[in-house]
């Protein structure tokens, strides 16, 4: 009785974590990405944090210390094999920015349909000096080449420093660019 | 007589008096001949700075052939350009590229400011990067209004300026 | 000693036989971009793209208008494929907003969305004619997109910017008569188009100047994350409108066009190739779509997301896929919104691809990366 016990909230707990996040938990979960989803629950445990799980698309929050594990894991074992995009999102009142990686892949068909929402998130300094604050996460450019210029363009938008990239320069903005940056919530466009 | 004016002293004056009685005396039809050969010979720089560059394109392609009114296709080199087509909205990064490029063009040179965003700023008119206008950054000649402005209104814009060349003074020929 | 400057600027060392020199961002052939090359002689060595001289902010300014008013200016980076960079922009609103779409409009959208990327693609494969050297492929294109722009103008008002796509369907129903127009139209440009493949593909110049340069291995395409031509002159068939079909191409037969070699020349050839399959899915669009009904589904003066929310669409545009991630926090306005353009993936592979290329093999090269630089610099 206690062994099967002791089993069972460890796989309620996968469930639990799955279903409670998504938007409508009446509507019965896709079946193809829950079960990407699953792998990956079952792989990190609680070190990641399903969002959500819709048609084509599954969203994944991890901590800053585990995103490279986990994007090796997308990489080698699920098949995932370039990122789309990278995404800063600014969120003051919890004195952090988001870092949304959007990872998809060519080589398998079945995940051609698929977008793997990756997002971590990096603490937020309220006086930035980019590149050499705490605003700091580990680059995946090791495992997704893909993501050299993206992360770059979210270092001078946002300020997050990518640890271990080699190119953190500026891309977009002019040289002599000497604001914040200018995505952030903080910095107020003119007139408004 | 005129030899005993002119003394090794002021031979440059002399001179520089002779230009300008020369230039009093055949300015008016030189200076018409040497304007009607810059209207019809209007050379654009190739510098695209946004999205206008599309119509501008537009305008050079064979339903509306701009060379036959006289200005040539952006082909050339900087150097032998006379007219720079300001092709839409200049950036912080862009605007000393832009002055740096109209520095290294010859005399006389002319300026079109093409689409809202190179008259105010436009539909960026808030926006971090954009500055409101490249009357900061360049003397304009005509401003062609539109987002993007159609070809027909870009060819109006040159036929403008032709018209303001032709009574423009052809000073710098001597 | 590179520490002590801010970050974007550095001090580099000068070598005797090392030269550097910038190319643009005023150079004789087009795209306001600055690309830093390394050569050795007549070789690359290194090569790096310095763009974001029209980076406007859009990004930003998403920030402070709502759903509505983000249309005009969120189509003005690739104003010649206005319809095509709109759209998952409106598709990820309309799931926000939770809104359907009629279905004739969702013809009416892919007929425009083709017709756009035809427009684009012309344009693109003109300025590959002045980078080439070669002046007829610069006016016959220039020419010929005339007549797709004659109907866009029809059907949406305007010559580039429509601003034709709303939330909730198009903005105005078509014109009478305008299916029949554009049959015929759309006939003709295919005819006329097909003419290309002889003057431009089999032209020695063009050959000679395109074929082997750049080779981007299917490999490499994959693992730099490259997208739409260049992804598919590469071997990978990857196309969104066949493997993640949007709005009505699931009804209509799509067909992807794959090239294996991976130089200048394919990655000039898919674009072209996908015209022809364009014309014929605006005629199957043309044939399947209802005759009558309406085209909106009219939405509230503020729509609004719904709670903390995020969407992720992305379609196909001439430049590859274009995706658009929208956070929404219950406001009328986006939290923020980002897009994934086409030509800021592609340009990756620009660095990978010219080193070790001759430098006049350099343009065939970077504009064969279908690369639009007010897109990428957003």
């Amino acid at each position: 009785m206690m062994s099967s016990d002791s089993e069972k909230p460890d796989a309620d707990e996968t469930q639990v974590k799955a279903t409670p996040t998504a938007k409508k938990p009446e509507i019965e979960l896709p079946a193809f990405e829950k079960s990407i989803s699953d792998k990956i629950v079952e792989k990190f445990g609680d070190k990641v944090e399903v969002t959500f799980v819709k048609e084509d698309r599954i969203g994944i929050k991890v901590g800053r210390e585990s995103i490279h594990d986990v994007a090796e894991f997308t990489r080698d074992v699920l098949n995932y094999d370039h990122v789309e995009s990278v995404s800063g999102v600014d969120y003051p009142q919890d004195k952090e920015i988001e870092v949304v990686y959007h990872i998809g892949s060519y080589s398998d068909s079945s995940l051609a349909r698929q977008i793997l929402v990756l997002s971590t998130r990096a603490q937020r300094e309220e006086n930035p000096i980019p590149g050499n604050d705490a605003t700091r996460l580990p680059t995946l450019r090791d495992v997704f080449y893909s993501v050299e210029f993206h992360e770059r363009e979210v270092f001078e938008m946002f300020g997050v420093y990518f640890e271990g990239h080699p190119d953190n320069r500026r891309l977009l903005l002019p040289e002599d660019w000497a604001d914040l940056p200018p995505l952030r919530k903080d910095f107020a466009i003119k007139g408004r | 007589m005129l030899k005993d004016l002119v003394t090794p002293e002021n031979a440059n004056v002399f001179v520089g008096k002779l230009g300008d009685i020369l230039e009093r005396a055949i300015d008016k039809p030189l200076g018409y001949a040497i304007n009607w050969g810059r209207i019809w010979s209007l050379w654009p720089v190739h510098i695209e700075t946004a999205c206008c560059s599309v119509e501008f394109g537009a305008a050079s392609s064979p339903r509306y052939d701009v060379e036959r009114f006289g200005i040539i296709e952006a082909f050339g080199s900087l150097r032998q350009c006379d007219l720079v087509v300001v092709q839409g909205t200049i950036t912080r990064k862009m605007a000393p590229r832009l002055r740096l490029v109209y520095d290294q063009m010859p005399e006389p040179k002319y300026v079109i400011a093409m689409g809202a965003c190179a008259i105010t700023g436009g539909l960026y008119f808030d926006s971090y990067n954009v500055l409101p206008g490249i009357d900061g950054v360049i003397p304009v000649d005509v401003y062609v209004p539109g987002c993007p402005p159609r070809p027909e209104t870009l060819i109006q814009g040159c036929m403008l300026l032709q018209e303001k060349i032709k009574r423009m003074k052809a000073r710098k020929f001597v | 000693m590179t520490e002590k400057f801010p970050p974007g600027l550095a001090l580099q060392k000068v070598d005797e036989r090392i030269m550097t020199l910038n190319v643009g961002p005023q150079h004789p052939g087009s795209g306001h971009m600055r690309i830093i090359v390394q050569i050795d002689g007549d070789y690359i060595v290194a090569c790096d793209p310095d763009p974001g001289y029209v980076h406007r902010g859009e990004e930003k300014m998403a920030e402070y208008r709502n759903y509505i008013t983000n249309i005009p200016h969120l189509e003005r980076p690739v104003i010649h494929d206005s319809c095509n960079v709109l759209y998952p922009y409106v598709l990820g609103v309309e799931e926000l907003v939770g809104i359907e779409v009629p279905e004739r409009a969702k013809y009416v959208r892919v007929i425009a969305s083709e017709l756009n990327r035809c427009i684009y693609t012309m344009y693109w494969l003109a300025i590959y004619g002045i980078f080439l050297g070669h002046s007829t492929m610069f006016m016959w294109p220039a020419g010929d997109r005339e007549l797709l722009i004659d109907l866009m103008e029809k059907m949406s008002g305007a010559r580039v910017t429509h601003a034709h796509f709303v939330p909730g369907g198009v903005r105005n129903d078509l014109p009478p008569n305008f299916e029949d127009v554009c049959l015929r139209q759309v006939n003709y440009f295919e005819k006329r188009i097909k003419e290309y493949s002889a003057v431009f593909y089999d032209n020695p110049i063009l050959i000679a100047r395109t074929k082997d340069t750049g080779v981007l291995s299917r490999e490499d395409a994959i693992r730099l994350g490259t997208t739409g031509s260049v992804l598919r002159a590469s071997g990978v068939d990857y196309d969104l409108r066949t493997k993640e079909p949007y709005d009505v191409y699931e009804e209509l037969d799509v067909h992807t066009n794959v090239m294996k070699e991976g130089d200048s020349y394919a990655r000039s050839k898919v674009p072209w190739l996908d015209m022809l399959e364009s014309c014929n899915i605006i005629r199957q669009a043309l044939q399947k779509m209802p005759k009558s009904g309406s085209v909106r589904t009219k939405l509230k003066p503020n729509p609004k997301g719904k709670g903390l929310n995020s969407v992720y669409k992305r379609v196909e545009s001439g430049r590859g896929s274009l995706g658009c991630y929208i956070v929404s926090d219950g406001k009328t306005e986006p939290y923020r919104l980002k897009l994934s353009v086409g030509s800021f993936r592609n340009l990756i592979a620009l660095p990978y691809l010219l080193k070790g290329e001759k430098l006049g093999n350099m343009p065939s090269v970077y504009w064969s990366l279908n690369y639009w630089p007010v897109e990428a610099d957003r």
